[in-house]
């Protein structure tokens, strides 16, 4: 089990991470999701121990690493741009934390040979021990930074945006597949990212954070459904804000939850109407108010036009006090 | 309709500035070099041999081997600590680390001759107290080694630190993610990644380290057979009218700069082909 007790940390002038608390259970894996400059990145840093908390503690299980250097925490660490070795072999590159082991704990130099063939098997790699980096694709180094981590048997696997340089095709297969690796060996893994399908399609559990605050930690059906503030319910997927009805607070409601109806609804005026995969994608301003509004509804169904007015209700939406944020 | 970019000259134009700049390379840099090799050689090959053969001419050059022995390694690793200091930690003071690297660069080498002159001289601030136990630095073999030491150590660093700058510090990160301890790191990490860059810098340094005058000119106190580097040398025999001496030695200095140039060159196709490969 990791956990993370209220960490805090300033970069100069700059707060990056304030009162940060987190549990993460054996097994689980974790997204940090949140905007850049949200403290996402220091974060996992700070739990990997590549940076150090200004106060705070770090515990893996029972165990206060808090002052203890990545060296010793036994992390698997993927960077986002990979850092592969380029001078070393793809094989030399997955055998570097076995090699640079203290003589009486490294393994035997074929034992260690075996583990890298068996690693990159694993990450699905097999016969391209060989190669030298540089002569590999996208998805392949990011498998090869995999398998590099996962040689020394780490207890807790970071990823730092883990997809974010690839091209939408290679990101979507490497995600199953990580995902399907992950069920597969188990391991604790926790990764940040910026793309909120990434964390609700890959996570147990998401943490959204932004300036340095968790705003909320569910699982990605609770993340979705029941965002906790509306920075959770603007950030984790599409949301329309429509003044309430008491004209003081705010009405977040997903487009899909938007439903046109004969009477008894807002007035919106149809700008665009375009198709979203399934559904009809309904681009319109709230007349009087002038807010814009998005409305998918089910395409076996005929579109409104661009230029009339419709009544739109919604079926389900989460109301926020106004407090100014 | 003739179709012209807006970038292209006329063709006189073009041809009229290529021969320019060959006038202009052809006047100031292998006319000179011509005139080097055909002085040297003017009474034949004998007289070049013998020239380089004179004892005096010999100790000049083995000082020089000597100086650039001892400087080159020590800027080496000068250069490499202090790009390796400035690149991946962030420490008070390291801006002004960079600037002060770059103070050899900017203060005229007499000056920095005379630094030391003032400092280990014999009228100098440390001066008696070397000479009560017996240490000679100036006039002496490591008051020039000081002197070369100091005006060569931007070479190395100068060619590490935007290198360096640029690759950043992820490698690192996850060499010692992986367990490897810090000499671990350097050793099979940062050296192969910035091992051309190094090389290249350490060339600079050691033409320089063979060929500076003003600093070594100040410090060395021109004992021939002793304290003659080459450069020295080859103005007392320019000042003495032996001009087929004087020739022959600089002509060995400029054929180092030649292969100097050679290697740099086949440094940086090499370099590019390299940067080229990297993700």
């Amino acid at each position: 089990m990791i956990r993370v007790q209220n960490i805090t940390k300033r970069f100069g002038e700059f707060p990056a991470l304030h009162g940060i608390d987190l549990e993460v259970k054996p097994g689980e894996f974790i997204a940090l999701l949140g905007p850049s400059g949200s403290g996402k990145t220091t974060l996992l840093r700070i739990i990997a121990g590549l940076e150090f908390q200004d106060s705070g503690e770090v515990f893996f299980h029972d165990e206060d690493v808090s002052s203890v250097g990545v060296g010793e925490r036994q992390v698997g660490f993927v960077f986002q741009h990979y850092a592969l070795f380029r001078h070393m072999t793809v094989a030399e590159n997955v055998a570097f934390g076995l090699t640079v082991r203290k003589a009486k704990n490294r393994p035997a130099k074929s034992v260690i040979k075996a583990r890298a063939e068996e690693l990159l098997r694993l990450v699905q790699l097999d016969g391209l021990g060989s190669r030298y980096p540089g002569q590999l694709s996208g998805g392949q180094r990011q498998r090869v930074a995999l398998a590099r981590a996962l040689a020394i048997e780490p207890r807790l696997l970071l990823l730092d945006e883990p997809f974010g340089a690839l091209d939408a095709k290679v990101r979507k297969d490497l995600r199953r597949w990580l995902k399907d690796l992950h069920r597969q060996m188990g391991l604790t893994s926790i990764f940040v990212t910026h793309d909120q399908e990434e964390a609700l399609e890959l996570a147990d559990r998401v943490v959204v954070m932004d300036h340095g605050v968790i705003e909320q930690i569910g699982t990605p059906e609770q993340v979705y459904m029941e965002p906790a503030t509306p920075f959770v319910a603007r950030f984790v997927g599409e949301t329309n804000q429509l003044p309430a009805s008491d004209g003081k607070d705010m009405l977040h409601v997903r487009p899909h939850d938007l439903e046109i109806v004969a009477a008894d609804g807002d007035a919106v005026l149809v700008d665009n109407v375009f198709r979203k995969g399934g559904c009809w994608r309904v681009e319109g301003t709230l007349t009087g108010g002038g807010k814009v509004v998005e409305i998918d509804l089910d395409a076996s169904r005929p579109a409104p036009s661009p230029g009339e007015t419709v009544l739109i209700r919604p079926r389900r939406s989460k109301i926020f006090a106004q407090t100014g944020a | 309709m003739s179709r012209q970019h807006s970038t292209s000259e006329g063709r006189a134009a073009r041809l009229g500035l290529i021969a320019l700049a060959l006038l202009f390379l052809g006047f100031f840099l292998v006319l000179p070099l011509l005139a080097v090799f055909s002085e040297a050689l003017k009474q034949g090959l004998g007289a070049f041999i013998d020239a380089v053969k004179n004892p005096d001419a010999l100790a000049a050059i083995r000082l020089t081997l000597l100086i650039a022995a001892i400087s080159v390694p020590l800027n080496m690793v000068f250069g490499v600590a202090a790009s390796w200091a400035i690149t991946k930690f962030r420490f008070p003071g390291r801006n002004l680390l960079v600037t002060l690297i770059d103070l050899p660069f900017s203060v005229s080498p007499v000056v920095s001759g005379l630094i030391f002159v003032l400092l280990f001289g014999a009228n100098g601030y440390l001066g008696p107290w070397l000479a009560a136990h017996g240490v000679k630095i100036i006039f002496a073999v490591p008051g020039i080694v000081l002197a070369t030491v100091f005006i060569t150590f931007p070479f190395v660093a100068r060619e590490l630190i935007p290198l360096m700058m640029e690759q950043g510090k992820d490698d690192e990160e996850a060499a010692i993610s992986l367990g490897a301890n810090g000499w671990q790191t350097f050793w099979h990490v940062t050296l192969p990644n910035i091992r051309w860059g190094l090389l290249y810098g350490v060339l600079l340094c050691n033409a320089r380290a063979m060929g500076e005058f003003g600093a070594v000119s100040v410090v060395s106190g021109h004992i021939r057979g002793e304290t003659n580097t080459m450069p020295l040398h080859v103005e007392i025999l320019y000042n003495e009218y032996d001009f087929v001496g004087a020739f022959a030695v600089a002509s060995l200095l400029a054929a180092l700069a030649l292969v100097t140039l050679v290697v740099k060159s086949l440094l940086e196709w090499r370099f590019d082909l390299h940067s080229g490969a990297k993700h």
